[in-house]
């Protein structure tokens, strides 16, 4: 039986072995010499276990007693956070080099950051969920302040510790209340408890909401997204790169499989919850992000709309809504991961810029670059024939098919006042005044994920790569 | 060729990425390159549309050239033209080579302006040829994009402003479409638009927040489409971007913007609000009419006042989208074939007025009509070309304006007579502002030392409008070659949203 169950966590087991060897490894060899071949390895690694989870069958295999799932829904989220991880931290040896920070464990946390991911991803009990969320999490607090000589970056790394405990905090107090009123941490049990005629008891139905309030920190819905315009600004940019990509999939996907494995038969209890949280990161995000210089910290802001239209999507509360999750999770993904790719490259003398202002003009001066940041602003904003729209496109049909037009036209509405933010940046580059150029130079590797991100985007719109109904097959594996 | 739309729409899109990708430099030899390669491609696009007109039967009232493949997510790639489409889709290949011509002496940016112009002609066309809903929405929307660049990189000193309004304006009406199409989608099953136009959506009264929505569903799904279309035809009140857009944008951005891109909307009427919405339409009627009488009424007297000879044309299209809506809303034959002439032939004049405003404006750089005055001593040829037009724009018989204002008047007095008697009032206001322009611009005495030295059209300014005048002309004297194409779709359309009304029981009292 072991042998079995172990097979179904071999991806993650060997992502963790892996770490660990990596973490000896870094350990013994002589100081520096051997950081960059870990970090390249890492994200190497991480992007074969991508593929390998990928191309693994499509059953579901449950494991541990059914503490521990492996479905198509699961393997769809891992795949996302292993490309995402894999692709963030290729993009990153650069600017840690350039910072004096390029150091071997960097690689490893990440790593065990991204073991506890798709441990998240694959919970199907209340324990496994809280340890994979752990580890993903202690990771996460140590990299953000991975420059110990930077303010800036203690001061995000302790901000994004103290709320992160709180948030988990809040999490496990939802999971011991759901435990203590259905006397089971795993979901089917959680489940059958609240499929029984009658309303769900009260004492669940608060260990419900404090669940959700703990993984909405996690993702940054408002109004628990306090942390993460600092958190964003303060960690060094490849960090930043890294928490706006895979951790935002591992905690919305989590959400989504408790919510529909757990608690299906509650939707109405729990779609409210939902649909409040999406309208206020929508409309929140799209508003503050409109004052903000930063680039960084308007990613957070855009990060914080972008996950308000995600989770309209789980609002829905049915297969497509779950569909349209992993779609927009999807595209939103290789989206950010294409505008930190640009972002990690804005430099002048020698220093990171994150000023906007800095892209006067850009495009005179390097009209490949700029022309691939203005088609992924052009499709964060939504604007078809660019694939952002579709994501859009598909959490509105989820929406509306559930009955949620009001979310579905407020929805709309804050994406146009998003616009202008995105705009802003395109009038810049193209028609703004024009400063003193920014002279960073871009490594063919960071050159190469930029424009492939802002292609896919562009090609997309041909037949979304079949991106559509791989999460289609994945959402039938979790809607039972 | 059962894809020569396909081939028509994405034409000057695949010249437009051989550009992007093969041409190199901003030499004097690669701009002229560019230029030429852009003409080239929109020149082909138009002879290839000749041979959608040539194959098109116009007795024949469904949709002709159709394509049909399967996208994604349960959408199609449909492509298909009727009566109501085909023209739009001549009236665009036909005046992009136009536009392109108009273009020839900008210097800054040349290729990425030439691409603009090009990818904006696949998208116009695709809105036109969409048989699809998410497909339209694609197209329609996807046309913000090279417009908001043309603008905001080409135009003039609060370009930042003017692309921004324009952009968001327009984004933000089109949205709301966007979730009409997608409760469309959901409540009929299908985006197929062949389909749709034959669906009926309830009209059954239903309660939202409490209030009672006496057009139920439909008026709702109109009034989301009313939205998008009435900010792009620019309907009074919701005008205001457009005067902003086309002082900022350059020439050629302007005849695109007046030409096509507003028809855009007037086509969205016709193919989506009139059929797939009946009931909400004729509920709708009047308040249509009210918009578009003030349309007519008071942007003719703004135009009147305007100094900057840009500004007085926007206004005088918004005052002629005005007919537009009142023949489309009239829903009778006559009013629909004059909507239609009428967007056809304000595509030849507007686009050929702003193209009359460039010549100047290149000469001497600056559009206050008081800078001007005694033209016509130093520029013969010009004063003749610009006095056609005038008369076209206020509707003289013998030039097109007179039969689209004409047949909008006579459809739209079937329905109501104080609405007809408000666009008659419009007519002479017309002619009032555009006299006035056209006296102060060109004749008088020419004592302003600047203009001494101006010199008359030269070759290429000629050859862009001799097509223009042809076809104001022609069309003018001539006009069923307009009307027996788009006749019989239109009577079809007529016929089925009488039907409808017939059964929804809301038939209004009327002859």
């Amino acid at each position: 039986m072991i042998g079995q169950d172990l097979s179904v966590v071999a991806p993650e087991a060997v992502l963790a072995v892996f770490a660990m060897a990596t973490l000896i490894w870094g350990v013994f060899s002589r100081s520096g010499e051997v950081d960059r071949v870990i970090l390249y390895a890492s994200a190497a690694v991480l992007a074969v276990v991508g593929l390998w989870v990928g191309m693994a069958g499509t059953e579901t295999r449950i494991a541990f007693s059914g503490s521990f799932v492996d479905d198509g829904f699961a393997r769809f989220a891992k795949v996302l956070i292993l490309f995402g991880t894999a692709a963030t931290l290729a993009l990153s040896e650069t600017w840690l080099s350039r910072a004096g920070s390029m150091k071997f464990e960097f690689p490893v946390l990440i790593v065990l950051s991204a073991v506890g991911m798709m441990t998240m991803v694959s919970a199907n009990d209340l324990i496994v969920l809280y340890m994979g969320l752990e580890l993903q999490s202690l990771a996460a607090y140590v990299i953000a302040a991975f420059r110990r000589d930077s303010a800036r970056a203690t001061e995000a790394g302790l901000k994004y510790f103290v709320l992160g405990a709180l948030a988990s905090g809040l999490l496990l107090y939802g999971a011991s209340l759901a435990y203590g009123f259905t006397g089971t941490t795993t979901f089917t049990g959680i489940a059958t408890i609240v499929a029984e005629p009658g309303p769900i008891s009260l004492g669940l139905l608060f260990g419900l909401v404090f669940i959700i309030v703990g993984s909405a920190f996690k993702v940054s819905a408002v109004p628990f997204h306090m942390w993460t315009p600092d958190v964003y600004e303060g960690s060094p940019t490849p960090v930043t790169a890294f928490f706006s990509t895979a951790p935002k999939v591992a905690a919305a996907v989590m959400l989504a499989r408790v919510l529909f494995d757990a608690f299906s038969e509650a939707v109405a209890d729990w779609q409210q919850v939902l649909a409040v949280l999406s309208l206020a990161s929508m409309f929140l995000g799209a508003v503050a992000a409109i004052g903000q210089r930063n680039f960084k910290r308007l990613m957070a802001y855009s990060s914080i709309t972008h996950i308000g239209f995600a989770l309209m999507g789980l609002a829905a509360g049915t297969e497509q809504g779950a569909e349209a999750l992993l779609i927009y999770l999807t595209i939103y993904i290789v989206m950010n991961v294409g505008v930190f790719a640009f972002i990690l490259n804005m430099e002048k003398d020698g220093r990171p810029v994150e000023d906007i202002g800095a892209l006067g003009l850009y495009s005179q001066r390097e009209p490949g670059r700029a022309a691939a940041l203005a088609v992924l602003m052009f499709s964060l904003a939504g604007v078809p024939p660019l694939v952002g729209f579709f994501g859009k496109f598909y959490v509105l049909v989820a929406a509306v098919e559930a009955g949620l037009t009001w979310l579905a036209v407020a929805g709309v509405v804050a994406a146009v006042i998003a616009a202008f933010y995105y705009l802003r940046i395109v009038y810049l580059m193209y028609f703004g005044e024009p400063v003193e150029a920014l002279d960073g130079r871009m490594p063919i590797l960071h050159g190469a994920i930029l424009a492939a991100s802002a292609l896919l985007m562009v090609f997309g719109v041909v037949n979304l790569f079949g991106v559509d109904t791989l999460a289609a097959t994945a959402a039938a594996s979790l809607v039972r | 060729m059962n894809s020569l739309l396909s081939l028509i729409t994405f034409l000057p899109l695949i010249a437009a990425v051989v550009l992007l990708l093969f041409l190199r430099g901003e030499d004097a030899d690669a701009q002229r390159n560019a230029k030429m390669l852009a003409l080239f491609a929109t020149a082909a696009t138009f002879l290839l549309s000749l041979f959608v007109l040539i194959g098109f039967d116009p007795d024949e009232t469904g949709f002709q050239f159709v394509e049909e493949a399967e996208w994604f997510g349960g959408l199609t790639y449909k492509m298909g033209v009727d009566g109501i489409s085909v023209l739009f889709v001549l009236l665009t290949t036909f005046l992009m080579p136009i536009t392109i011509g108009a273009c020839w002496n900008v210097t800054e940016r040349v290729k990425e302006y030439m691409v603009s112009f090009l990818i904006l002609e696949t998208l116009m066309l695709g809105v036109f040829t969409a048989l699809d809903l998410v497909l339209f929405y694609v197209f329609f929307e996807g046309s913000l994009i090279p417009m908001f660049l043309i603008i905001g990189i080409w135009g003039g000193r609060d370009r930042i402003y003017a692309a921004f309004k324009f952009f968001l304006y327009t984004f933000l009406g089109s949205v709301f479409m966007l979730v009409a199409m997608v409760a469309m989608y959901m409540d009929a099953g299908t985006t197929d638009i062949p389909t749709l136009l034959t669906y009926q959506f309830s009209s059954e009264p239903t309660r939202i927040l409490g209030l009672t929505v006496v057009g139920g569903m439909q008026l709702l799904l109109f009034l989301a489409f009313f939205a998008s279309f009435a900010v792009k035809l620019t309907m009074w009140p919701v005008h205001t971007w457009l005067p902003d857009a086309h002082v900022q944008a350059p020439t050629a951005g302007s005849v695109i913007l007046a030409a096509i891109l507003l028809k855009m909307g007037g086509y969205g009427f016709l193919r989506f609000s009139l059929p797939m919405f009946p009931v909400a339409s004729d509920m709708m009627q009047d308040f249509i009419f009210i918009l578009s009488v003030v349309a007519v009424i008071y942007t003719s007297l703004v135009a009147l006042v305007q100094e900057d000879m840009k500004k007085l044309i926007a206004y005088s299209s918004v005052a002629h989208m005005g007919f537009v809506t009142l023949g489309i809303f009239a829903a009778n034959q006559q009013g629909i074939d004059g909507a239609i002439f009428q967007m056809l032939s304000h595509g030849f004049i507007s686009g050929a007025l702003f193209l009359i405003v460039g010549v100047i404006y290149d000469r001497m750089h600056t559009r206050d009509i008081a800078a001007y005055g005694g033209l016509v001593i130093r520029m013969p040829v010009y004063a003749l070309i610009f006095m056609l037009f005038t008369m076209a724009n206020v509707g003289l018989p013998g030039t097109s304006g007179f039969v689209g204002e004409f047949l909008t008047m006579m459809g739209t007095f079937q329905v109501s007579t104080w609405a007809t008697f408000g666009a008659a009032l419009g007519v002479i206001l017309s002619a009032a502002y555009a006299l006035w322009l056209y006296r102060r611009v060109v004749f008088g005495d020419l004592i302003k030392e600047s203009l001494k030295a101006i010199t008359d059209m030269d070759r290429r300014e000629k050859a862009l409008f001799a097509p223009l005048v042809a076809a104001t002309l022609i069309l003018g004297v001539y006009p069923s070659l307009v009307l027996d194409v788009i006749g019989p779709s239109v009577a079809s359309l007529v016929e089925t949203y009488e039907t409808a009304l017939a059964e929804a029981g809301v038939r209004l009292a009327r002859n």
